[in-house]
């Protein structure tokens, strides 16, 4: 049951909170709104709220002359593309951790956690040599390699965390009755992992979307996703704060929907099943 | 690698071997076990091993792409100029500074904030929304709205308000660049914390709750003494979390062109390579940046191996 709370504390918390949620996503709302300003009216002192002449010429511009389309195009081929290769390899071996572990598997756990705590930089000059006298720099092959490596511990982890929710005793049950490892997966284990798997993907996606370091480091222009067309509007175009904030727009848009969703996948995956 | 060797003391509960095990594996599956282990274990280990040997060996070289074929073992030499260049060590300052000042703010305004949203409010849900949005968005877009819309001397909305109450408007980029990325960073990240710890806070019992509120509990003792011990172990996986990612930020700086090349250390391992392709110089950056990292690395598994060991 519920508890009963009194009024007044009800009001005051509900105040408190809503003003710092407003505070907190405010930049956000100030992007928004300037993206439907004229380039005078984004600049306007004192600054226009509501009241100012609403328009969509930010977005047609900034689809014509630095075609969106593309750098959108390349952001979901790289998260989603970076993704599943990470699942194909961390399915297998996640199951593995979780039904059929070894020895050694914790110490196999710890290791992989291990390895997201090499800093990039530390990679970075070897990576861009490699690349470049491989001739993959700028290529969405190369840099989908390198976010699929970059994610997959926290994949195995996310996924070893779900798995591990999957009661052992209907395994146990199925194995005496007979079935045969492929029964087991196919038709006891699939249908329960699915929803974990989907987690996994939808988090891993939204980490791809928004990393930066490599993909800034990485690519000019062919295999360029959103981060690095955002950091082209640096100058000059910088100075045109409504193309700025329209491209912002876009860019993040498709991600926060996502992110709504995956709240709760945020909290497990980035702890580690640590926290839930 | 003595960093893996370590973590083995971090012992996170639920991947202790009793719980674990829950399924005898047989021989037969164990088999199949380790073939599928095997292929993420693989490519873990080259991408973990390849580009570490040959920064290490990169870094003991002079190696210049201006000036190529002129290679040559160089000892130490590349280590002795990065450590006594006062730009590197701004660098490494600059790095430890954006990352302690983040974990204060995202750490303590994420309690506050949890615990003010565990609070009965109207309409929860939508407040929550909006509260984690910030982390959702990319690190250039966050860095140049924040940058311009917000933070520019002249028309920014900063400079806005700092005017209509009567005050200079600060200059953010030239006065006081690394507040400026602090800023933005803390942004990004105090929504995390409060997520992790707003999670934590409601899986606090709820007949615990109530029954201290009948026994009267005054709010001050209750929260030292039943809410914060329960946020003990949220709260080190959040620094854990944070610290990785904050050593790491790139993006703020690269966009903002912020502090020159003495930003970051991971900006001045960049700045050094790709900018003015000295592969030699940059690849001792980059050991310095690994040895950083498993210091704290070090300090935070000691830590969390406490926490997490009752």
């Amino acid at each position: 049951m519920a508890r009963a709370y009194t009024m007044k504390r009800r009001v005051i918390a509900t105040a408190l909170a809503w003003i710092f949620a407003f505070l907190i996503f405010f930049p956000i709302l100030w992007t928004f709104l300037t993206s439907f300003k004229t380039e005078l009216e984004a600049f306007s002192l004192p600054p226009k709220f509501i009241s100012f002449h609403w328009t969509l010429e930010n977005f047609v511009i900034v689809q014509e002359r630095s075609n969106y389309l593309r750098f959108a195009a390349n952001s979901i081929i790289l998260s989603l593309g970076s993704s599943l290769i990470a699942l194909m390899f961390a399915v297998p071996a996640a199951w593995a951790m979780a039904f059929a572990p070894g020895k050694r598997t914790k110490d196999l756990m710890m290791w992989m956690l291990s390895t997201k705590m090499m800093p990039p930089v530390g990679a970075l000059i070897p990576v861009y040599l490699i690349f470049r006298d491989m001739g993959i720099l700028d290529s969405r092959g190369g840099l989908m390699a390198v976010l699929f490596l970059m994610n997959l511990p926290i994949v195995v982890w996310m996924l070893f965390s779900y798995f591990k929710e999957i009661p052992g005793e209907i395994l146990e049950a199925c194995r005496m009755d007979g079935a045969s490892l492929w029964k087991e997966l196919v038709f006891v284990l699939a249908p329960m992992a699915v929803p974990g798997i989907a987690s996994t993907l939808l988090l891993n996606v939204i980490l791809a979307w928004n990393e930066a370091f490599w993909t800034l480091n990485l690519t000019t222009s062919d295999a360029a996703p959103l981060t690095a067309f955002i950091a082209s509007y640096s100058s000059p175009e910088g100075l045109f704060w409504a193309k700025l904030s329209a491209a912002s727009t876009v860019a993040i848009v498709p991600i926060l929907v996502l992110g709504w969703f995956a709240q709760k996948q945020l909290v497990r995956g980035l702890t580690f099943g640590a926290v839930k | 690698m003595g960093l893996g060797s370590l973590l083995l003391h971090f012992n996170v509960p639920h991947v202790r071997n009793e719980e674990m095990f829950t399924v005898m594996a047989t021989q037969h599956t164990r088999w199949i076990g380790r073939l599928a282990v095997a292929p993420s274990v693989l490519v873990l280990f080259l991408w973990m091993i390849v580009p570490l040997v040959m920064t290490l060996w990169f870094s003991v070289l002079r190696y210049n792409l201006l000036d190529p074929d002129t290679e040559a073992f160089v000892g130490v030499l590349n280590y002795r100029y990065f450590l006594s260049d006062p730009v590197f060590l701004d660098a490494v300052g600059n790095s430890l500074k954006l990352v302690s000042a983040v974990l204060v703010i995202s750490i303590g305004g994420g309690t506050l904030l949890a615990l003010l949203l565990d609070q009965p409010v109207w309409g929860s849900g939508l407040v929550r929304i909006m509260v984690i949005a910030p982390f959702f968005v990319m690190p250039t877009v966050s860095a140049l709205v924040w940058k311009n819309l917000l933070m520019n001397p002249v028309s920014g909305l900063l400079a806005w308000i700092m005017k209509s109450v009567g005050l200079t408007p600060i200059d953010w980029f030239a006065q006081a660049p690394l507040t400026a990325v602090i800023i933005m960073v803390a942004w990004q990240w105090l929504p995390f914390a409060t997520l992790i710890l707003l999670t934590a806070l409601q899986s606090l019992d709820e007949e615990q709750k109530e029954a201290a509120e009948m026994d009267g509990a005054k709010p001050i003792p209750y929260f030292f003494f039943i809410v914060l011990p329960h946020l003990a172990r949220p709260m080190t996986v959040v620094i854990l979390i944070e610290t990785i990612f904050l050593l790491n930020v790139f993006a703020e700086i690269y966009v903002t062109g912020s502090g020159g090349p003495a930003g970051n250390l991971p900006y001045l391992v960049y700045f050094q390579g790709l900018l003015n392709f000295d592969i030699g110089g940059a690849s001792a950056g980059g050991i310095v940046a690994v040895v950083l990292a498993n210091i704290v690395a070090i300090f935070l598994m000691r830590m969390i191996g406490r926490t997490l060991e009752d």
